[in-house]
């Protein structure tokens, strides 16, 4: 394998910096997927049908929970990469072990809002506007599971495996993705909650 | 039995059954045979798990023209029905189906799938490089287009295939009003399909970017690289776009949800809007690398360069801008204001500029040149004529006023036709034609090469210029039969005739194959037509690892000048050992996975959605923590390749 | 190349001797708003014509004088990169042309979007016409008359259709007087024309709603004002009064012959425009949503 070593460890191969270009043009297809859905909200949240609107469903206190637990946890992935670049391969772990825990928080917060949302009769089925809030929100939330299960996968390989090229190359691609949810989720905080609550 | 039920077609025929049976023989005779002559372990070892490009470039191109056959017969079958007032060869419910498939089977099936297995095939060949980017992702794509494929082609013999048109407007899409499964089945085999057209995207993106050999600065790549290039971005930003709506649409019918039903607050319009801005790219998806087909076979047979090669570029770069601007000229006549309908006009026939342009380069590169006639070079020659009239008479589909008296008539599908067959379809014919001898070493029999140009090109022209005139007198698209007052079965019977010389063209290009196949000369060496590229500077057919050393290149037709200018491709010392990718089971197994889940999914059988969903999930599972490293081929088993092809380049 | 050359001139010629027998429907406009799309189709073509005889043109003068059989065997075609003025050449024709094509298609495009010129003045008559699965609906608020799949209009008037849709998106054309406009079920789409001479002109539903789509067609007879009033008044004498049941009866999935009521169902369902829009509240369609969209009931209630 050739390895440069004049770059940090996740762009010291050819393959690391094709697979991080890669996954840069992954998060391109990942902001027109979520702009199509922001886009369709727009267009239906007035259209509430005979349900409920997003005034009346919204609540503020595990909405803001969420907020600043996934804002916490951006800063997190953002350690443990630092950690991994100075080689502190611990320090990384725990900080990939807390991001991924509060990941898990933030998921279980949904998921008591989503059963919230059930019980004050706002279903999917309800009207176009609650279809698209919980398609949008789900869309999302499965793009939090999916990346909580791929960063344990990661963290046990570097626990088994160590800081290789590799496994650096995982780590910051995952960060990567984080970093992204987190952006995605400033955008449903602004424009559907906020707005929907004021 | 109340189970087996839900796969019954809902509106048997005796056709159906007949391609029941047909499809079940053949099946059974393929499997049989390879069985026989005890080709599995070969065909799981050299193709099933390939993540060599060229062969998967070959696969994707195998199955693009199956789906043309398929897509062909749905068309011939139309033909055959309008062909005649009041005729009963189909009934109303069977052309739909009819209809509906062969728009999805011939786009997404056919078209997608011939114009990413050239790129497949070719672009990694003209940069130079051993291979895409992410070989493995390349397999899981091509498997995933061809389970969606399969899922698709399943529908009309297990429970109905879609009727609401390829463009699938709702509410006649939804539940109230297309009651099989058919419309299921159009949403996951697109969903499944899509997201590994997506993956290929991103693939070549990266390839392309980061993969050409030293000294191809970007203004220096070929120009079907460069269109290739274009395209994989359209497709980044575009296919996301029907990922939404299609899940949106999966959710109306499977989950009673309202978005584009009317009620509750669906909307119907949001459906059109959305399939469009996604639909209006992937047109130029599908024509942005056959204009960079046209642009080599032009520029070899002309033997010149190609002429304006920056007008070349920055044109398609323009197309692929304007693409995203103009899918409202779709439904001009949905009830927008004069405004919204002016603007969209103009950004639509602004594209004719940077159309226009190309198409004067191209008469320009054959300006002082010394055109020979071969097979491509026929099939590009038609193309600027017949696709000159697609083009301008798509100007007069932009004029919004005229359009209200265009839209959903003959004349629109006598446009899109004329624009997609000479303009896609005979440049995958004339790229397929082009680099066959690079892909199997020998080329096609230029006699039936031409019988089989020539009988597509007046079929063509028989079966499409007619709508045109219909159009204007008044007969609609898509309908099923039309009474003998209105005075259009005569040129609907030419139609039929023109699609019945164009069937029989197809049966000569098919016949080529298998004739060339087997009489073919097969020492027509390493660069049969005299090309300019840097694909011909390796050997016919190409060795696994596509060069034994590494191009060096000084322009955007580095071959050319390694023969007339002594430019030096290759130098002896850089021969070193090569890095090769492993081949793995995994893509056709997680592919295999994903028919079963969207199959489970389309009849709502829970537990197959469950444990295919988990089986896929743990597929990506083994994938993070397999170690796979690829291997080396040494130095000396690359010079015993390159001997055993004739000397080392 | 010269097969192919006779070929086109054939089929030219095949054509031409087919618009010549005949007037082809959407190039014959009975109105002012068709024949403003009649002229701009006229424009474009005469336009697009030039193009396509500059590009056969050129195509054939470089195929025959460059082909390499005519040349000789030594001779090296030159390496020409691009000339600056060639190419603003290529790029400066379209660019007019287009700016040309542009102004005509926003000009016409504001045209038949409004009233007809010189109608401005006049009240239109107002016509409801709503598709239900696979027939055509007209409703005369005015003149308190409902019609099925056939419909009367006084000529030299302005007419207003309102369309919108019990079912799937259609598209409302009569090519001899205007272009298409879709009717859906959640909002009201207009189309404005009037009818200039007395006659029958075939009118249909363009756009691909089911198994009926194919003869989801119905007549439009234009007659002058007199003629028309008398039509009225012979309605309101001999015509039954339309239910609400009645008019369910009627949006069965199915075809019908002509029909002829007094009353209009707007009083009992109301189009989905003002308070019933499908903005915020959808209407609750009147679909049957069981599955006889299968069985072809081709049912004649003549």
């Amino acid at each position: 394998m050739n390895m440069n070593h004049t770059q940090p460890l996740e762009y010291s191969t050819e393959q690391n910096k094709m697979n991080i270009l890669g996954f840069w043009i992954f998060l391109g297809a990942e902001i027109m997927l979520f702009a199509t859905l922001f886009t369709s909200y727009f267009v239906y949240e007035n259209r509430t049908g005979n349900g409920p609107s997003g005034a009346e469903i919204f609540e503020i206190t595990p909405v803001l929970f969420e907020t600043i637990i996934l804002l916490t946890s951006s800063f997190t992935i953002g350690l443990a990469i630092h950690a991994m670049r100075i080689n502190r391969s611990k320090a990384m772990l725990v900080f990939l072990g807390v991001t991924l825990l509060l990941g898990a928080a933030f998921l279980g917060i949904e998921i008591y809002e989503f059963v919230h949302y059930y019980h004050v009769g706002a279903t999917l089925q309800t009207s176009a506007f609650t279809a698209i809030l919980l398609t949008t929100l789900g869309t999302h939330g499965a793009h939090v599971t999916f990346g909580l299960f791929w960063g344990l996968f990661i963290l046990m390989q570097i626990k088994k495996r160590g800081l290789t090229a590799e496994t650096a190359n995982k780590s910051f691609i995952f960060s990567l993705y984080w970093h992204f949810l987190d952006v995605v989720w400033i955008f449903i905080f602004s424009f559907i909650y906020l707005k929907g609550m004021m | 039995m109340e189970f087996f039920e839900r796969f019954a077609v809902p509106h048997p025929s005796p056709l159906i059954y007949a391609s029941m049976v047909a499809i079940g023989l053949t099946v059974i005779a393929i499997m049989a045979g390879i069985t026989y002559f005890k080709k599995w372990g070969y065909l799981w070892r050299e193709w099933l798990t390939t993540v060599d490009h060229k062969k998967i470039g070959i696969m994707y191109i195998i199955s693009a023209l199956l789906m043309l056959f398929r897509g062909g017969a749905d068309a011939v079958m139309m033909r055959l029905q309008t062909a005649v007032p009041e005729n009963s060869f189909l009934d109303a419910q069977h052309y739909n189906e009819v209809f509906t498939t062969h728009g999805i089977v011939m786009i997404i099936f056919m078209a997608m799938a011939f114009i990413i297995g050239l790129m497949n095939f070719a672009v990694p060949l003209q940069i130079g490089a051993r291979d895409v980017a992410f070989p493995r992702l390349n397999a899981i794509s091509f498997w995933l287009y061809f389970a969606g494929a399969m899922l698709f082609n399943i529908s009309f013999v297990i429970g109905g295939s879609p009727d609401a048109g390829w463009t699938n407007y709702y509410p006649l899409a939804s539940n109230d009003f297309s009651t099989s499964v058919g419309v299921n089945y159009y949403n996951w085999a697109l969903q499944i399909s899509g997201i590994g057209t997506l993956m290929t995207g991103i693939n070549f993106i990266v390839t392309i970017l980061k993969m050409r050999a030293p000294g191809m600065k970007l203004m220096k790549m070929p120009m079907f690289t460069w269109s290739a290039l274009i395209t994989n971005i359209i497709i980044v930003f575009a296919f996301p776009v029907l990922t939404i709506a299609l899940l949106m649409g999966t959710f109306d019918r499977q989950f009673a949800t309202h978005f584009f039903t009317t009620g509750d607050g669906g909307m119907d319009m949001m459906w059109a809007n959305l399939f469009w801005v996604w639909g209006h790219p992937e047109v130029y998806i599908l024509i942005l690398p056959a204009f960079g087909i046209y642009s080599e076979v032009i520029s070899t047979f002309s033997r010149r360069n190609l002429y304006g090669y920056k007008s070349m570029v920055a044109s398609m770069v323009i197309i692929s801008l304007l693409s995203f601007f103009v899918w409202v000229h779709h439904f001009f006549t949905m009830g927008q204001d004069a405004l919204t309908n002016s603007i969209f006009s103009v950004t639509t026939m602004a594209i004719a500029i940077p159309t226009g342009i190309k198409i004067f380069n191209w008469l320009l590169t054959m300006w002082k040149g010394k055109i020979e006639f071969t097979v491509p070079m026929l099939y590009s020659v038609a193309f600027i004529p017949l696709f000159t009239i697609g083009g301008v008479t798509g100007v007069m589909l932009g004029m919004a006023s005229a359009d209200y008296q265009y839209h959903n008539t003959m004349f629109l599908v006598a446009h899109f036709h004329n624009v997609i067959i000479p303009g896609v379809v005979f440049a995958m014919l004339a790229g397929l034609t082009y680099w066959w001898p690079k892909m199997f070493g020998f080329k096609l029999n230029e006699r039936i090469g031409k019988w089989g140009f020539w009988n597509l090109t007046i079929g063509f022209c028989l079966a499409f210029f007619p709508m045109y005139i219909t159009g204007l007198d008044g007969q609609a698209r898509r309908m099923y039969t039309y009474s003998e007052a209105t005075g259009f079965g005569p040129l609907n019977m030419l139609s039929f005739l023109g699609a019945g010389i164009m069937a029989i063209g197809f049966i000569f290009i098919v016949y080529n194959v298998y004739y060339s196949f087997r009489y073919a000369p097969r020492n027509v060496g390493d660069d049969p037509w005299n090309a300019r590229s840097l694909e011909w500077a390796t050997h016919n057919p190409v060795p696994e690892y596509n060069f034994a050393i590494t191009p060096q290149v000084n322009s955007s037709q580095a071959f050319w000048d390694s023969k007339k200018h002594g430019h030096q491709l290759f130098n002896k010392d850089d021969l070193k050992e090569i890095h090769m990718p492993n081949n793995s089971g995994l893509p056709i197994i997680m592919a295999g996975l994903f028919f079963v889940f969207g199959f489970s999914f389309v009849f709502y059988i829970w537990p197959g959605v469950i444990l295919s969903g988990i089986g896929i999930l743990a597929c990506m599972a083994y994938r993070s923590f397999e170690k796979d490293d690829g291997y080396h081929i040494s130095i000396k088993e690359i010079k015993e390749t390159e001997d055993k092809f004739g000397g080392a380049k | 190349m010269k097969l192919k050359l006779t070929l086109l001139s054939l089929v030219f010629t095949i054509f031409t001797v087919l618009i010549g027998c005949e007037p082809l429907l959407v190039l014959d406009p009975k109105g002012p708003q068709a024949a403003t799309t009649a002229n701009v189709i006229w424009i474009s073509i005469a336009t697009m014509a030039f193009i396509v005889i500059a590009v056969f043109v050129l195509l054939v003068f470089v195929l025959f004088k460059y082909r390499a059989s005519k040349q000789s065997k030594d001779y090296e075609p030159p390496h020409i990169e691009g000339n600056k003025y060639v190419e603003g050449i290529i790029v400066g024709i379209p660019v007019l042309i287009i700016i040309f094509l542009s102004i005509v298609s926003v000009k016409s495009t504001y045209e038949v979007e409004s009233v007809p010129e010189g109608y401005e003045n006049q009240d239109p008559i107002v016509i409801y016409a709503s598709s239900s699965n696979w027939k055509w609906h007209f409703s005369y608020p005015e003149q308190d008359i409902e019609t099925v799949n056939y419909v009367f209009i006084p000529t030299n008037q302005p007419i207003e259709f309102r369309l919108y849709s019990h079912g799937p998106i259609t598209s409302f054309w009569i090519p001899q007087l205007a272009g298409q406009k879709y009717a859906m079920a959640d909002m009201i789409t207009t189309i404005n024309l009037a009818a200039e001479t007395p006659g029958e002109y075939m009118g249909r539903n363009a756009n691909f709603s089911g198994e009926g789509f194919a003869e989801n067609t119905f007549n439009v007879t234009a007659l002058s004002n007199d003629e028309f009033d008398t039509w009225v008044d012979e309605i309101h004498d001999t015509a039954e009064p339309l239910t609400e049941d009645e008019f369910n009866e009627l949006l069965e999935p199915g075809h019908l012959g002509q029909m002829t009521y007094t009353g209009t169902h707007l009083d009992f369902s109301p189009a989905p425009e003002g308070e019933h829009g499908g903005h915020d509240h959808g209407p609750e369609l009147e679909t049957d949503s069981s599955s006889d969209h299968g069985n072809s009931e081709h049912n004649n209630h003549e």
